[in-house]
């Protein structure tokens, strides 16, 4: 039986790591720094998510308040820092809301096109790398209705919220023949065109900041997750021993 | 006390009868091994689904306005939520690997044969049950792959002659997926599917006690029985197997609290990354593949270029299943005194059911469809060199008793 066994699992890895390394091939993500134990780091990434996100998109599952039991802030705070919206009576948004957009849902329709997508869980759906690339990737493109384009999304609709951090830039690509004959287009470097009042380092943590808040709100009880998990496992652990030898003691007389 | 209180109730309930007949007076074979722990998880796990199922349904909204948004709240603002949500998710997951080496064990000991048929019918049944039950509670996070995997599947329904369109339609109650479907797969995935289920497994244990259960020796134990009608190499399941399969359960709830807590996204396979995204019926995600356990069906249906002819021979992959009980035709049950040919048959059957599953999640470029094409065809192959080759295996001699 163990020989049966063996056999089936290394053809398997076998034949499957060939076929793995024949796929892939995409754009080259850049590693996030993001770290969810670093609340400081999840401090500035709710106030530049609050200063740059949250006038156009909305996070709309999260309440603001959730934010603050987490990281360390008073609802006193929480409002004072990341709330900027009022409700339709005119009074502050309070801090035990949901974070809904300032923007006004029609008005996005009709400036941009689309109906612009809430970011509650977009770390969960694109990965803090691409996040992280794709906030860093902008460059000029004529050819595009705002000026910019995206190495990680291409014809973004998105204008760069973030240009005047990072400054503007150029991507410069060489053409290389491909496979199939064709001429393809690869990314080779971005070259600064116009400075930002940040350099690249301050602009590149500023936005690792960014992505980790993104990555946290995804999923805000992730850290909650594990330390249970650890607990569960000892106590499963233990109840094993217990059982098994229980197991032993009653399985003594059967020959 | 207590002696008397079970008199009353033995007097208008067989409860002690019950209790003797399925576990006290049980008698399973002695020589159970790993492989017969998965019966017993799979129970466990039908309840831990239900249970953290009936959870779900408090807080959950099955209107396609607010579904989505309904299970990002479970996951923040409800008290443990997220634990509930994710037992749940990582449920299903565990129920069909679960499944899928209960149903290994059958195939590799004869457990469907002569006379556990009815067994193995029940117990596919079970299977198609929780396919269905799979796939209707998919849909429910509303989600990108909950919606699009729905249109994929539902639309297969399209490929029937004359019927095929009005039945999508009246699956869906709708000309696409929409607010009629959601709640209709959520009244069939809380109440209707799980009634079929409970009462199939019942069926299916019913059945198993009927007749008794097969062992990794493949002999049947109720040939030897003593004076008192006992057989020789029986014991009592209870509290034999009950404290071994106590021991199971807790094994197999470190390996399931090791995803559950620690990656209840499975890398993007069980919970996938376009799910994160709430569905939208005008924007297509580049690459839909269904849940991992339906990959080998589905990579089946992508092999074949015809579109009906497709979703038959998926159809047929899973009947074909059924049908085990005629097709092998070999006297003798495990495979431990089963001849060379049968260790080859199953070897390329797991192969390629791995093999398809891995290809149905990848997208279909002609090298790997090709591959499927071939995967498929030792899929089929495996049922029909068994008819052909079961009747006259060179088997080994059966031992009369169970001896190791």
């Amino acid at each position: 039986m163990r020989n049966l066994l063996s056999v089936i699992l290394l053809s398997i890895v076998l034949g499957f790591s060939s076929l793995v390394m024949a796929a892939g091939g995409n754009l080259h993500l850049d590693k996030a720094p993001g770290d969810l134990t670093d609340t400081e780091s999840l401090k500035r990434g709710a106030q530049a998510f609050a200063d740059n996100c949250l006038s156009c998109h909305a996070a709309d599952y999260m309440r603001y308040n959730r934010i603050g039991r987490d990281l360390g802030w008073t609802d006193l705070e929480v409002t004072e820092k990341l709330i900027n919206t009022r409700g339709a009576d005119g009074e502050k948004t309070k801090a035990g809301e949901l974070m809904k957009v300032a923007m006004n849902n029609d008005y996005s329709s009709v400036a941009f096109g689309i109906k612009i997508p809430g970011l509650t869980v977009t770390a969960r759906a694109r990965g803090a790398d691409w996040l992280y690339t794709y906030l860093r990737t902008f460059y000029l493109d004529d050819s595009r209705p705002t000026g910019m384009n995206n190495l990680a999304f291409a014809d973004v609709g998105m204008p760069h919220v973030l240009w005047e951090k990072q400054g503007l830039q150029k991507a410069i690509f060489k053409t290389e023949k491909g496979e199939d004959g064709n001429d393809k287009h690869i990314f080779e470097k971005m070259e600064i065109v116009q400075a930002g009042t940040m350099s690249v380092e301050e602009y590149d943590a500023y936005v690792g900041d960014l992505v980790n808040f993104m990555v946290y709100m995804g999923e805000p009880m992730q850290l909650e997750r594990k330390s249970l998990g650890i607990k569960v496992l000892i106590f499963l652990f233990i109840f094993a021993i217990v059982a098994y030898m229980l197991k032993k003691e009653y399985w003594k007389d059967v020959h | 006390m207590f002696k008397s209180l079970m008199t009353w109730v033995d007097d208008r309930f067989p409860a002690t009868k019950m209790w003797n007949e399925h576990l006290a007076e049980y008698y399973a074979p002695k020589n159970f091994n790993f492989w017969y722990f998965f019966g017993s998880l799979a129970l466990l796990v039908l309840v831990i689904q239900i249970v953290s199922g009936i959870f779900l349904t408090m807080h959950y909204k099955p209107d396609g306005a607010m579904a989505f948004a309904s299970v990002e709240y479970i996951m923040r603002d409800v008290p443990y939520g997220w634990l509930i949500r994710y037992i749940h998710s990582t449920g299903a997951t565990a129920f069909f690997v679960v499944v899928y080496l209960h149903m290994f064990r059958g195939l590799m000991y004869g457990s469907f044969k002569k006379p556990r048929e009815l067994v193995w019918l029940f117990g596919m049944f079970i299977y198609l049950a929780l396919m269905a039950e799979a796939f209707m509670g998919y849909l429910l996070p509303w989600g990108q792959m909950s919606f699009w995997g729905a249109q994929v599947i539902i639309s297969l329904f399209g490929a029937l002659p004359i019927i095929g369109e009005p039945l999508t339609l009246w699956i869906r109650g709708d000309f696409v997926i929409s607010d009629a479907t959601l709640n209709r797969f959520f009244a069939l995935h809380v109440i209707a599917l799980p009634i079929v289920l409970l009462g199939l497994v019942v069926a299916h244990i019913i059945a198993l006690h009927e007749v008794g259960s097969n062992n990794p020796e493949g002999v049947e134990i109720k040939k030897h029985k003593d004076e008192n009608g006992i057989p020789l190499d029986g014991i009592p399941f209870h509290p034999y197997y009950s404290v071994k399969d106590i021991v199971g359960v807790i094994v197999f709830l470190m390996f399931f609290s090791l995803v559950l807590f620690f990656a209840p996204e499975g890398g993007g396979y069980l919970l996938e990354h376009a799910n994160f995204i709430p569905s939208d019926p005008l924007k297509t995600p580049a690459h839909i593949a269904p849940v991992w356990y339906f990959t080998p069906f589905y990579a089946i249906l992508r092999a074949v270029p015809h579109k009906l002819t497709g979703v038959i021979f998926m159809g047929l992959s899973i009947v074909v299943l059924f049908l085990l009980p005629w097709i092998d035709q070999c006297k003798v049950k495990s495979i431990r005194y089963r001849g060379a040919s049968f260790k080859v048959l199953l070897v390329l059957f797991v192969i390629s059911f791995i093999a398809l599953g891995w290809l149905g999640m990848q997208p279909a470029t002609p090298v790997l469809t090709m591959l499927a094409q071939i995967f498929s065809a030792i899929y089929f192959g495996f049922f029909i060199a068994l008819y052909f080759t079961s009747k006259n295996e060179k088997t080994k001699p059966v031992p009369e008793r169970i001896t190791k």
